[in-house]
């Protein structure tokens, strides 16, 4: 790509439409796009869990498709459109997804949380409507030690009705418990 | 302390948003490895990749000339040890000597970026002299005389405890029937998603930070004081928000010393964020467990005597091995009565990554072995298991054989809940060959009644600061590792100021600003965190009354506190702001602020061993599995679990359930797969040491929940609160084995109850076997001579009778008190 260039001390640029905006960044060619993440450009809220691409944390979305930063080689991403949990928010308004995450406690530690959100996204963006089964094959390879991924199907759910425009409310039983 | 009873609760009980959930959602929450700082050097430990050796020699100098590299430390460096425990103080933060495990770490470098720090541990020459590794417990204990410490009390067996709360023997002669079981559950690991971490910063003027994912900043603190030989006003230690925990990171670990040695040593910050491989070394997770169970039943299934056996592998070094090893015995006695009881327990060393607490701490083990077993004796006496278990419960406000001073107990409520919701009665011994329904119960902690030291203070601390403003700050040292320990003092402090939970500043795990609280361990934190908010919370509303009333011109007893506001609840109209109530009371006595602390009551026992087991309350529950065997390939799916837990009070249902369905769901990767499991044959190399191998349940594994709560409120829970972090996992696998058995009839008295174990035993039953998989002996340990307590109903007081081993006291439970 036109962007990649040579500069002092072995390091590579590239540019990324990451979170809406124009963003040059330079690296160490060998880098992963998680670690440009992280330490090139300081966005933290992208996490690793193995760094072996096992368990599904380090999720963030390219061209709109779930990706494993941790296995993806940055230079590889030049000029693609990047989106990490930091662009998940419209401005001051969170994502219907993060909304319902927070209503519903599907993020516990909230570690494997930016990871779950950015795959659910993705699930969203081409499946309105999806079913129990169709959540739960989307986010088989985000791994959470915490929830029990009840909570998070119930959260998805949620979120993609409120996204459709229905006015959803919680399940009292998800949220109290059987009396 | 308070109850929910009669009071009109605006904040506990009301499903809500966690304090974090927002930063949680967005990215903003700052884990360890977050932080980075200007100048920040990085760190790696090199690790043995012997089992058991000798470290002949070390020599660091091609390391130390790398470029890039700032220091390279090994044993001798930090030749004081440290462990969790004052009686397993066995931990050197670099092994000078030798080495106990494959990834025990014996040098560390700090350079300038990973790769160098990477590249230089190939530069350190280590010269090991390989010994006799001790792969087994049953080596370890025909093997004392290569012991791999020298502090065990026997050989290789760390820890040997025998304990009689009466004379089983006749129980066992005037018993209906009499049964005995082996089983042995498997050891498997926390496997948290966040990789430890640390941080340390030393400034000129010898002041040391450490930022870590830790569960136990106090217990770092002292550690670090005592190991760099450093005052500990000059430490300050914040734990960072844990991804996740589960016991994997209340230890104090050699990282966490070795990057603050650094950071002296270089005058540079150091970090260091570990493999998740070296997760799998570092381990601390559940011992795997030999259980020996011996019951006598009166004809409808009253426990006349119980007599228990464990044999836990404890890997190479102490952790809280003393403590898990009384805990696989002491929690027998508080779900049915048992009239006279026996346990002996034994922790062997052995050359793998040391275990250590996992969620249920040394429980989840015997109460999978009591409960099939109970699910065994309900055949024998042709009952059914849930009639059994009813028949029989520990009444409340009661003590134990063992001088366990049981509160509320809504265990009854939760089977008879449990078993109405599955159907239990139209399904057990009823539906068809492959499928099957199995139940348990179990009991656990709300917080271990003693602390890991023994010190007569507070095991919980709480300051709160009022601010003009009408802002509140909580100040304590608990620890927030996704549980909701934050979200619990904002609630409790927000129900009794009638504030909303989110106007509060919430300041936790940080040693230099917090009043101590001994960590995130033991499910303590709800209890003895939310009873030292709510004292301190009372104290401030107290000071706020004495000045509202007086300036509204009504009887103290008139005063209320809601909706950011104090008002007369006669006139309601008749108030001020909360901000204003801050106004008139600081102007009239100065700065408002106020402290609260917690400490649980004393324990009723006075034997040795007498420290681990005592709780201020027990939470319950019950579990019914739900499962499909497929008789062909052994695979056992779970497609549903109910499970009623006694939570004593719901302070946020939304964080109570939610324990619950992870709870359910750590309980079904240990029932079904997860397996910490060496290769004996390759020098005890970890045989799957990835994420991808250590199979634990995904999305496609994980089973339907239907969570049902049940509220016993506890009179020493804050507003009746217990524990629900732990409990609701310790019924699942013992469930999960006894539907399997009603669905094919074989017994799996081993878990994890893998595919090759139910068709094993699916064989051998076609053959005319009895169709179980399980152990079959238990190797002869030499037990001490027991310590003998009368219970209480035979006159006992919680002393021991031979009056040498009274005066004596336990390290880890730290018995001493009330003795």
């Amino acid at each position: 790509m036109a962007h990649r260039r040579s500069r002092p001390a072995g390091r590579r640029t590239i540019l990324l439409h990451l979170n809406g905006e124009p963003t040059e960044v330079s690296f160490a060619p060998h880098k992963t796009l998680l670690e440009v993440l992280r330490e090139d450009l300081h966005l933290t809220g992208t996490k690793h869990g193995c760094e072996l691409g096992e368990c599904g944390t380090c999720t963030v979305l390219v061209d709109g498709h779930p990706v494993l930063s941790c296995l993806a080689v940055a230079l590889a991403c030049d000029g693609k459109d990047v989106r990490t949990v930091e662009g998940m928010a419209d401005g001051p308004l969170l994502h219907p997804l993060q909304e319902a995450f927070a209503d519903l406690g599907a993020a516990q530690c909230g570690y494997c949380t930016p990871g779950i959100l950015l795959t659910a996204q993705a699930l969203l963006d081409r499946n309105a409507r999806p079913s129990r089964d169709e959540i739960k094959q989307a986010l088989a390879g985000n791994l959470c030690r915490c929830t029990g991924y009840l909570k998070i199907y119930e959260a998805v759910e949620l979120a993609a009705a409120r996204m459709r425009g229905e006015n959803a409310e919680p399940d009292p039983e998800s949220i109290y418990g059987k009396r | 302390m308070a109850s929910a009873e009669g009071k009109d609760l605006r904040i506990v009980g009301r499903a809500q948003r966690k304090i974090d959930a927002t930063d949680k959602v967005t990215g903003h929450t700052v884990f360890a490895d977050d932080i980075s700082l200007p100048r920040m050097l990085y760190a790696k430990l090199l690790r043995s990749p012997h089992a058991h050796a000798d470290i002949v020699s070390i020599d660091t100098s091609r390391a130390k000339s790398l470029d890039g590299v700032k220091s390279v430390i090994t044993g001798e460096h930090l030749p004081i040890t440290f462990g969790i425990l004052p009686v397993s103080q066995d931990e050197h933060a670099l092994s000078p000597k030798r080495v106990r495990f494959i990834g025990d770490p014996v040098a560390a470098v700090a350079a300038t970026s990973e790769e160098i720090t990477t590249r230089a541990l190939d530069l350190i020459d280590v010269e090991y002299q390989p010994l006799d590794p001790i792969a087994s417990v049953d080596q370890a204990v025909m093997t004392p005389d290569l012991p791999i410490h020298d502090y065990a009390d026997s050989g290789n067996l760390h820890k040997l405890i025998d304990l009689e709360f009466g004379d089983v023997k006749p129980g066992f002669e005037t018993a209906h029937s009499v049964r005995e079981d082996l089983l042995f559950y498997g050891g498997n690991t926390h496997l948290a998603m966040e990789q430890h971490a640390a941080v340390a910063d030393w400034t000129g003027d010898g002041k040391l930070t450490l930022w870590s994912s830790t569960q136990t900043p106090h217990y770092v603190h002292r550690t670090l004081a005592k190991v760099l030989g450093l005052p500990p006003a000059r430490i300050r230690v914040i734990a960072c928000p844990n991804g996740g925990g589960f016991g994997g990171k209340s230890d104090p670990f050699n990282h966490e010393v070795v990057v603050a040695k650094l950071a002296m040593l270089t005058g540079r910050p150091v970090k260091i964020t570990l493999t998740r491989e070296e997760v799998f070394y570092c381990h601390r997770g559940r011992h795997p467990t030999l259980m020996w169970v011996k019951s006598g039943v009166s004809r409808d299934g009253k426990i006349e005597a119980l007599h228990f056996k464990t044999l836990l592998d404890g890997g190479g070094y102490g952790s809280y091995g003393v403590a898990s090893t009384h805990y696989t015995g002491a929690l027998q006695t508080v779900t049915y009565q048992v009239e006279r009881y026996k346990f002996q327990g034994a922790r062997a060393f052995t050359n793998k990554p040391p275990c250590g607490p996992k969620r249920g701490h040394g429980t989840p083990q015997p109460r999978y072995a009591l409960e099939v077993h109970l699910d065994k004796v309900a055949e024998d006496l042709k009952m059914d298991p849930a009639d059994l278990r009813l028949r029989h419960l520990v009444p409340p406000s009661s003590l134990t054989a063992n001088y366990l001073r049981v509160g509320s107990t809504g265990l009854r409520e939760c089977i008879e809940k449990a078993t109405a919701a599955a159907d239990w009665r139209d399904k057990y011994g009823k539906l068809p060959y492959g499928t099957g329904v199995g139940i348990a119960c179990s009991s656990y902690l709300s917080g271990a009644g003693l602390p890991i030291y023994w010190n007569d203070m507070s095991q919980s601390g709480v300051q709160l600061k009022l601010d003009r403003g009408g802002g509140v700050t909580v100040f304590c040292g608990s620890t927030e590792i996704g549980q909701g320990s934050d979200s619990i003092l904002a609630y409790i402090v927000a129900e009794v100021l009638g504030l909303e939970p989110l106007q509060l500043q919430i300041v936790t795990a940080d040693t230099d600003l917090a009043p101590v609280d001994l960590g995130s361990y033991s499910s303590r934190v709800t209890l003895m965190s939310g009873n030292a908010a709510l004292e301190a919370a009372e104290r401030a509303r107290d000071i706020l009354v004495k000045h509202v009333a007086e300036k509204l011109g009504v009887p103290k007893n008139h005063i209320s506190f809601a909706d950011g506001h104090v008002f007369d609840v006669e006139q309601p109209e008749n108030r001020m702001t909360f901000a204003e109530a801050v106004q008139i009371s600081e102007a009239a006595q100065g700065v408002i602020g106020t402290v609260g602390s917690y400490k649980p009551p004393p324990s009723e026992g006075r034997y040795r061993g007498a420290g681990v087991g005592p709780s201020p309350a027990y939470s319950y529950s019950v579990a019914i599995a739900s499962v499909n065997v497929d008789p062909t390939s052994g695979i056992v799916t779970v497609p549903k679990i109910w499970i009623a837990h006694d939570v004593g009070q719901c302070i946020n249902p939304v964080t109570v359930v939610g324990q619950v369905e992870g709870s359910v769901y750590m309980g079904l990767g240990e029932a079904l797969m997860e397996d910490m499991a060496y290769r004996e044959n390759r020098g005890l190399v970890h045989k799957i040491p990835s994420m991808l191998e250590y199979k634990s349940p995904t999305t496609l594994e994980m089973c339907d929940v239907e969570t049902i709560i049940v509220e016993d409120p506890d009179p020493n829970g804050p507003f009746g609160a217990k524990e629900v972090g732990q409990g609701p996992l310790l019924p699942v696998p013992p469930a999960v084995a006894n539907a399997v058995y009603d669905a094919v009839g074989v017994r799996i008295d081993e878990v994890p109850i893998t595919p090759e174990k139910v068709l094993r035993a699916i064989k051998d039953k076609v053959r005319g076997g009895t169709g179980r998989y399980g152990p079959t002996s238990f190797p002869d340990v030499p037990w001490p001579a027991p310590t003998v307590v009368p219970p209480p109903w035979e006159g006992g007081d919680g002393r021991a009778i031979d009056k040498a081993t009274e005066s004596e006291t336990t390290g880890g439970g730290g018995a001493r008190r009330g003795g």
